[in-house]
């Protein structure tokens, strides 16, 4: 009888990770006919073949101009929005959890219009790609520091709520700084830097090599340990400041703890990207109708759910038509529809 | 266990009462009354140490509430807001457990022992059968009651409560009174605010009334509750009526 009893949980547990093996497995396929699919169509064999070759270091027999296509152009490409996709979704899941609010964008406190600012001026100054990055990279985590400075001192001076605080100053911040990415624009170029300017303002993971991933891979790993080690912990943030600082949580220590992790992730992606809006909004909100508030699992799911996304959206970026539609596009073209079919039907409110 | 020594509390500059000094023995329950806007909320995040006192001193214990860390203080005062809808749809059960907070450490989630104390407080307060329900959708005095039980998982000494019968209707009053009864036979001591001075006759063994940002009155309830002090308090005539057979009085507004 007490084997019986015992089972049970053993095998709900089998259960559990069965269901959890079939996102990563469906995600995996979506990665292969992402590898296959393109101008120049490589069946799915001999891209799990290729894949394997290049696992284990062997010879493949593939067909050479297949071999470049699948690993060198559209490898990078495929990680790149794995990698991005991930992120922003994850940064998305944490900055509503902070800011107790489901219509939160990891760009609510400047990040994206930093960068875009940095990106922006480098393509102004024409200076090499690595410092557009570089700048771009630098302008999303000055803008956040300078967002939160102004939190404190505004907080200094009166002002109760610390969360309430910090949303008004990314407000007005990202305004100043969309001032000056609108000045630059004027200033810019028309015919070389003004597009440039535009595809960057509207992302694009066409250009995304193994350099690139090189680059922002450290950054996006050092973000993701507080978020994972503090899981726990974001449930409680999402109280607000007064209750969880009553439950004993150390608010002032964690709070930036966890928007600097969350701002070093979406600044990290968005810097070999450009602005790839909506992914950091809606992933984390369908997670959470998936699995539910508690972070412990809107994490992973959010990181499932944002490469896979990412993945398909620039799947279609890429073959929907014979010009490459920018990604910020499509993700709001995809995005925007089904995020109102989910106001519409949400049984929770605001779940 | 909690002493208030010469306390002035308020926001930043604005200071909302002052010279308060009381000394709140375990396991005692301590009512405390006021008008609108007469500082009760502030009185209490001072006392919970989360808005720093202007003046004067919060001591835990003998020590001083400044200097200890949130989770020291959290181990033995709980706070019990005000049942409010929350954000996100956690179940009660992932409610309850937050409570464990102030017994983990920053990095670690909670653990079976967590899960148990969460388990015992449900049923202490006869809630478990809410505990795979969605918090934001049971009702008021549901909420209320998870909020107790999720202050109690962390198994507190002294228990704060924000008006825990506001909002709620009759019998759910009475139910969260009843709980508040039951703390103190536990040997919790609880602080609480109501606008019903009858509930101070319900629960409490002592009243502390609150008018103009000082101490009016602080006694055993049949001492302060009086139609004079709560003419005082809110301004409008009251009658203290004795309950017959019941050794306690209850108080209704009379009209002019």
């Amino acid at each position: 009888m007490s084997e019986v009893v015992a089972a049970i949980p053993a095998r709900r547990r089998l259960a559990g990770w069965s269901l959890a093996a079939l996102p990563v497995l469906a995600l995996l396929l979506l990665v292969l006919v992402s590898l296959g699919t393109g101008r120049y169509p490589v069946p799915l064999a001999d891209v799990f073949s290729l894949l394997l070759a290049k696992a284990f270091g062997l010879a493949s027999s593939v067909d050479p101009t297949a071999q470049t296509v699948v690993l060198q152009v559209r490898l990078p490409r495929v990680l790149g929005a794995l990698v991005v996709g991930a992120g922003l979704a994850a940064a998305g899941a944490t900055y509503q959890g902070l800011f107790r609010n489901p219509l939160v964008s990891p760009d609510i406190l400047g990040v994206s219009a930093g960068a875009s600012l940095g990106a922006v001026l480098g393509i102004v100054l024409t200076l090499p790609a690595a410092w557009i990055q570089g700048l771009a990279f630098a302008g999303g985590l000055g803008a956040v520091a300078v967002v939160y400075g102004v939190g404190i001192a505004v907080r200094r001076r009166g002002a109760s709520d610390p969360v309430l605080t910090l949303v008004l100053a990314g407000v007005a911040v990202g305004a100043l700084l969309g001032a000056g990415i609108a000045l630059l624009k004027v200033l810019a170029d028309p015919y070389n830097q003004l597009p440039a300017i535009t595809f960057w303002l509207l992302g694009s993971l066409a250009s995304v090599n193994r350099g690139d991933l090189g680059a922002i891979l450290p950054a996006m790993g050092i973000g993701l340990i507080p978020l994972v080690l503090l899981r726990w912990r974001v449930n409680l943030m999402s109280l607000g400041d007064e209750e969880a600082r009553a439950l004993g949580v150390e608010t002032r220590v964690i709070r930036p703890m966890l928007v600097a992790a969350a701002t070093l992730v979406t600044a990290a992606a968005v810097s070999v990207t450009g602005v790839i809006g909506w992914v950091g909004l809606i992933v984390p909100h369908v997670a959470r109708l998936l699995v539910g508030p508690d972070f412990r699992r809107l994490l992973p799911a959010s990181l499932l759910l944002g490469a896979g996304y990412l993945t398909a959206v620039d799947l279609l970026a890429r073959t929907v038509a014979t010009i490459e539609v920018p990604l910020g596009i499509l993700t709001a073209l995809v995005g925007a529809p089904f995020f109102l079919w989910l106001l519409a039907t949400a049984k929770r409110g605001w779940a | 266990m909690l002493e208030l020594e010469n306390l002035t509390f308020g926001y930043g500059p604005k200071t909302v009462g002052s010279g308060i000094s009381l000394t709140l023995p375990p396991g005692e329950t301590l009512c405390l009354l006021g008008p609108n806007g007469g500082g009760k909320t502030t009185l209490f995040k001072t006392m919970l140490g989360l808005l720093p006192p202007l003046a004067g001193r919060v001591l835990l214990d003998g020590t001083d509430l400044a200097g200890l860390p949130r989770r020291d203080i959290a181990q033995t005062i709980a706070y019990v807001p005000q049942a409010h809808a929350a954000f996100f749809p956690f179940r009660v059960r992932e409610v309850v457990v937050m409570g464990r907070a102030s017994r983990l450490s920053a990095f670690s989630s909670p653990g079976p022992a967590d899960h148990a104390a969460a388990e015992r407080a449900l049923t202490m307060l006869g809630i478990g059968h809410l505990s795979e329900r969605v918090y934001t959708e049971i009702s008021g005095g549901e909420r209320q009651l998870a909020l107790i039980a999720r202050a109690l998982a962390g198994e507190p000494r002294l228990l704060v409560m924000d008006e825990p019968t506001a909002s709620l209707d009759f019998g759910n009053q009475a139910r969260v009174l009843g709980q508040v009864r039951r703390l103190s036979a536990h040997g919790i001591a609880v602080v609480l605010s109501t606008h019903d001075p009858g509930h101070a006759f319900l629960c409490a063994d002592r009243v502390a009334l609150l008018h103009g940002g000082r101490l009016a009155g602080l006694g055993a309830p049949a001492e302060t509750v009086t139609p004079e002090t709560l003419q005082l308090l809110y301004g409008v005539e009251v009658a203290v009526v004795p309950l017959p057979g019941e050794g306690r009085a209850v108080c209704a507004p009379v009209l002019a």
